[in-house]
């Protein structure tokens, strides 16, 4: 009877999922407010209904009380945040805050089915970072200096990462963390900053030179720390950055030439490089070693195929540090493949929203930082995923706001808490070149009506 | 005039912002399209290996999550091409499940077992057998009164009475046969001896796997390794062909050995086979002949045949052994001579030298090989036909032609002739593979039947069985008999 139940929820969930998704992709062509609402309340529908049955389910396959409490703490989390982002923030865009909870709610779930004192610790995280990143909007509209704080951002990242190499303990075979934090993840946002602040203004050579260098630092340090993942996403921060502000497509070109000469260097420098592209590159072959992780999660991809095995139905557990970098692949198990291709869509809808408010944005510096922090958000999708499917080589890195992981989940709240501020930024400017647009064909008006005028009698 | 100034004006006054801003937007745009490219590729490649790779990794034996199917599912039938049941599972009325195989030795490495771990075809298609495509009511029935689903049946390529022929063939001696159709692929029967009871294995298991001597759980048809002997001239001769491009103009006088330095090589019994072209020194298994030919082709030629049939590379199987050979141009001169008649380092499984054979009977096209011929439901419907499917051409037309038209001299006048006059034509190579230093050697034939349009490709090993014509030649006749009539 319960297997009927669990199977039937699992094409149901699937079908609310698509239908969010498509909700997702209608709102990006932006519409009018009162067709905007509609969708915007279609997809709340759908993530109730997600997070409903999902958790009903665990709680039929495992019959723990604390699941439906847990459930209970979940929906409470959801109503509260979207309730005090229409006190504080009307001007909020409410598709980025959908998607946020649609991320969430994925990860919720999974982490539930998972190991349910991570799911707890994660949902009490999330609720503590979203509190106190309220105040992030208004910090923002407040602070106008922040684009005067360069060397300042470049000073704290270089430090904290490099305290990170000289003090960190080793785990999975890269240095993260010191007291369980893991500070590249925050410096994430301080570089997008200081690239912004450094490049917005003017874009000389010797500019160029600068942030050169210490990105080069940045990225070589977390490379030393075998942080190869984070390297990865900086560096194409840097690329997309320096080609927007300078506008010259060859940078990107040599950037491009300089990243391949640079990984083909690590490759034959570094040892845990090498494995990393040879478990790649056939992981059978090593399966006993480097392979096994990836093999694992392949099994658990292939065998939940379109459909998926059921919430609870799968072995997603034998993926080692499935709740971290390996959710892709268990949610591929369980919910399907399927529901998988529609979590990259709502990824890149995420994303599209993130770089939509970055182009209708005037201020530079704040554009910059729009587009720096979406690309970094789209990158480490991408590493993630990719590593996880055996596209690319795996790079150990987090699904932001799926992923288990305390300082994974604060900083990408963090970056999102930006991003609103930016936006309700340029809903203010909107207002005021509403205004002068108003202003401006008012006078039009006035004087084409002059000239009319001019015009007939003559 | 004026009026066409102003209207010009009006049109400037709108169209300058959305250009500007287009233009200040460029790169954004740039970056977007390129990530919305990468999310793409993403989507593209989950959906590639979910049609393309997912089989492979389900399918692997370190795949240990279909084992959970079993609690929802009666893990299913496996029955031979001809009808037989090969292994299907008992249900007792206390609901414990028992795995019976009705032909007991006779598949028991081609089959496999399903406890203490899996093998043959137990474990390839495991993710068929304990998947259920029963009628979807029938389904519904037994989830809500709690019963399991019956998984689906593995209809296979075996021939049952092929199988049982061929095992009986080789009695109670050690070594392996293989029997598969060039143009398919489809594997008739898998021989390896010596064996084991699959109905027994949990209580046998750990005795068989202590007696490392006799080492009953390998498939030597899949992963022994032998010296091929003569039947290695195949590959000899295909270099001699490639380098010549023909095998007219060959010409040697056997004296019955030679000799290169201070290494000397015999023919068999030191026969002495005087003035021989190719064909010929091929049909009588000349070892001289074949010794000089490889010294005037040199290592690395020989090398780069041998590699183009598979030797030292992958095999388009989902167990097997590597085979392995090695030669250079700087490999000393008497180890170049061991190795054109199959001794030297050269080591080779049954199958791989099935494979070769399926080729060259194939018009030098190696299908895959393969165990499953479809899949149905407990209620016979078809849910999946295998279909033949080409893995790669080893060899040209022209060279399987040649060497063909050799392997029928070797039946009409060389060293198989108790081959010929039968009902049905055949073509093959014997091999007889010394292992110790008392000049004990290992039976080899390979060959097919019906030289036109091969029907059965069989390559047999007889381990310690004398020459390709004591041990071999007999059984290979039993097969084909068995076959045609």
């Amino acid at each position: 009877m319960i297997n009927v139940i669990v199977e039937l929820s699992k094409y149901t969930i699937l079908t609310l999922m698509i239908v969010y998704t498509f909700h997702s992709f209608f709102m990006v062509m932006r519409q009018d407010r009162e067709e905007e609402r509609h969708h915007l309340g279609r997809q709340r529908t759908m993530i109730f209904f997600i997070d409903t049955i999902s958790f009903m389910v665990i709680y039929l396959k495992t019959w723990n009380i604390m699941v439906l409490i847990y459930y209970g703490a979940v929906l409470i989390f959801f109503v509260i945040i979207q309730i005090l982002y229409r006190i504080f923030y009307r001007k909020a865009s409410f598709l980025l805050l959908n998607n946020m909870c649609m991320l969430l709610s994925v990860g919720f779930i999974m982490l539930c089915r998972l190991d349910l004192d991570a799911a707890f610790k994660q949902l009490l995280i999330v609720a503590g970072v979203s509190v106190f990143s309220l105040v992030i909007p208004v910090m923002i509209r407040k602070m106008r200096f922040l684009n005067k704080l360069t060397w300042i951002y470049a000073g704290i990242g270089v430090i904290l990462l490099a305290a990170v190499f000289l003090l960190a303990q080793t785990s999975y075979g890269a240095k993260l963390s010191i007291m369980g934090i893991q500070p590249s993840e925050a410096i994430k946002i301080t570089f997008v900053f200081f690239m912004a602040s450094m490049l917005w203004k003017n874009v000389s050579f010797k500019k160029v030179i600068q942030v050169t260098l210490i990105a080069a630092l940045h990225v070589g340090i977390l490379v030393l720390s075998r942080d190869l993942g984070s390297a990865v996403i900086y560096f194409v921060v840097y690329l997309v950055l320096i080609y927007t502000a300078t506008r010259h497509a060859g940078y990107l070109l040599l950037g491009a030439a300089g990243g391949s000469a640079a990984s083909v260097v690590a490759y034959h420098l570094f040892g845990h490089v090498r494995q990393r592209v040879s478990a790649w590159r056939d992981p059978m072959a090593v399966y006993e070693k480097e392979g096994y992780q990836i093999v694992q999660s392949l099994f658990a991809i292939g065998t939940g195929g379109w459909f998926g095995m059921g919430l609870c139905q799968g072995s997603p557990l034998k993926i080692p540090v499935v709740k971290n970098d390996f959710i892709f692949s268990a949610i591929c198990e369980e919910l399907g493949g399927i529901f998988a291709i529609c979590l990259i869509l709502v990824c890149m809808s995420f994303f599209l929203v993130i770089v939509g408010i970055s182009m209708r944005i005037k201020n530079p510096f704040y554009k910059l930082i729009a587009l720096g922090l979406g690309t970094e958000y789209a990158f480490q999708v991408f590493l993630t995923i990719g590593g996880a499917t055996k596209f690319i080589p795996l790079t150990g890195v987090t699904l932001p706001l799926v992923s288990y992981g305390g300082s994974s989940i604060a900083s990408t709240l963090l970056m999102l808490a930006i991003i609103q501020g930016l936006y309700i930024v340029r809903e203010d400017e909107d207002l005021e070149s509403e205004r002068h647009r108003k202003d401006a064909a008012k006078k039009l008006r006035e004087r084409n009506a002059a000239r009319e005028k001019y015009y007939s009698e003559a | 005039m004026q009026r066409k100034n102003y209207e010009n004006e009006m049109l400037r006054e709108k169209n300058i912002t959305p250009k500007r801003k287009q233009k200040r937007n460029k790169e954004y745009t740039f970056v977007s399209v390129f990530f919305v490219l990468i999310f793409m590729s993403l989507i593209g490649y989950l959906i590639y290996f979910n049609i393309e790779k997912s089989e492979e990794f389900i399918n692997s034996p370190y795949n240990t999550r279909q084992d959970t199917f079993s609690d929802r599912v009666i893990r299913g039938k496996i029955m031979s091409s001809d009808g037989q049941v090969l292994a299907e599972t008992e249900v007792y009325d206390d609901g414990t499940e028992h795995r019976y195989y009705p032909y007991y030795n006779v598949f028991s490495h081609v089959i496999g077992y399903d406890s203490n771990g899996k093998s043959g075809l137990e474990s390839e298609a495991n993710f068929q057998l304990l998947t259920s495509h029963s009628f979807f009511i029938d389904q519904m029935r037994n989830e809500f009164s709690g019963k399991k689903n019956m998984g689906d049946t593995v209809i296979s390529t075996l021939d049952a009475s092929l199988q049982s022929k061929a095992y009986y063939a080789l009695g109670d001696r050690r070594g392996a046969i293989v029997a598969l159709e060039p143009s398919t692929g489809k594997i008739r029967a898998m021989v390896s001896k010596p064996d084991f009871d699959p109905n027994t294995i949990a209580e046998q298991y750990q005795y068989l796997i202590s007696d490392s001597n006799s080492s009953n759980l390998l498939n030597r048809a899949t992963n022994g390794a032998y010296p091929p002997g003569s039947t290695f001239k195949v590959v000899t001769a295909l270099d001699y062909y490639r380098t010549n491009g023909t095998m007219d103009g060959y010409q040697y006088l056997c004296n019955g050995s030679i000799t290169e330095g201070t290494h000397t090589i015999n023919c068999y019994n030191n026969t002495v086979h005087g003035a021989e072209n190719l064909y010929q020194s091929f049909a009588y298994s000349c070892n001289c002949a074949f010794a000089d030919m490889a010294l005037r082709l040199g290592g690395k030629s020989l090398n780069n045949t041998a590699q183009s049939l598979l030797f030292n590379r992958e095999l388009p199987l989902e167990t097997y052994r590597s085979s392995t050979f090695g030669l250079s141009d700087s490999s000393p001169r008497p180890l170049i001579m061991q190795t054109s008649i199959g001794q030297g380092n050269t080591l080779v499984s049954p199958m791989h030298m099935a494979l070769i054979t399926s080729a060259i009977a194939n018009k030098g096209v190696l299908m895959k090989p393969t165990l499953i011929d479809s899949v149905q439901n407990d209620a016979g419907e078809v849910i999946s036909t295998q279909r033949p499917e080409a893995y790669k051409r080893l060899l040209s037309a022209q060279e399987a032609s040649v060497l063909g038209e050799m392997m029928e001299g070797v039946v009409s006048y060389g060293t198989a002739t108790s081959l010929s006059g039968l009902g049905y034509t055949v073509a093959g190579k014997t091999g007889s593979a010394e292992y110790d230093e008392e000049g004990h050697s290992h039976s080899w034939f390979i060959g097919y039947c019906n030289t036109d349009n091969p029907d059965l490709v069989v390559a047999i090993i007889v381990e310690g069985g004398g020459t390709g014509s004591e041990a071999a030649v007999p059984i290979a006749q039993e097969i084909f008999d068995e076959f045609y009539y």
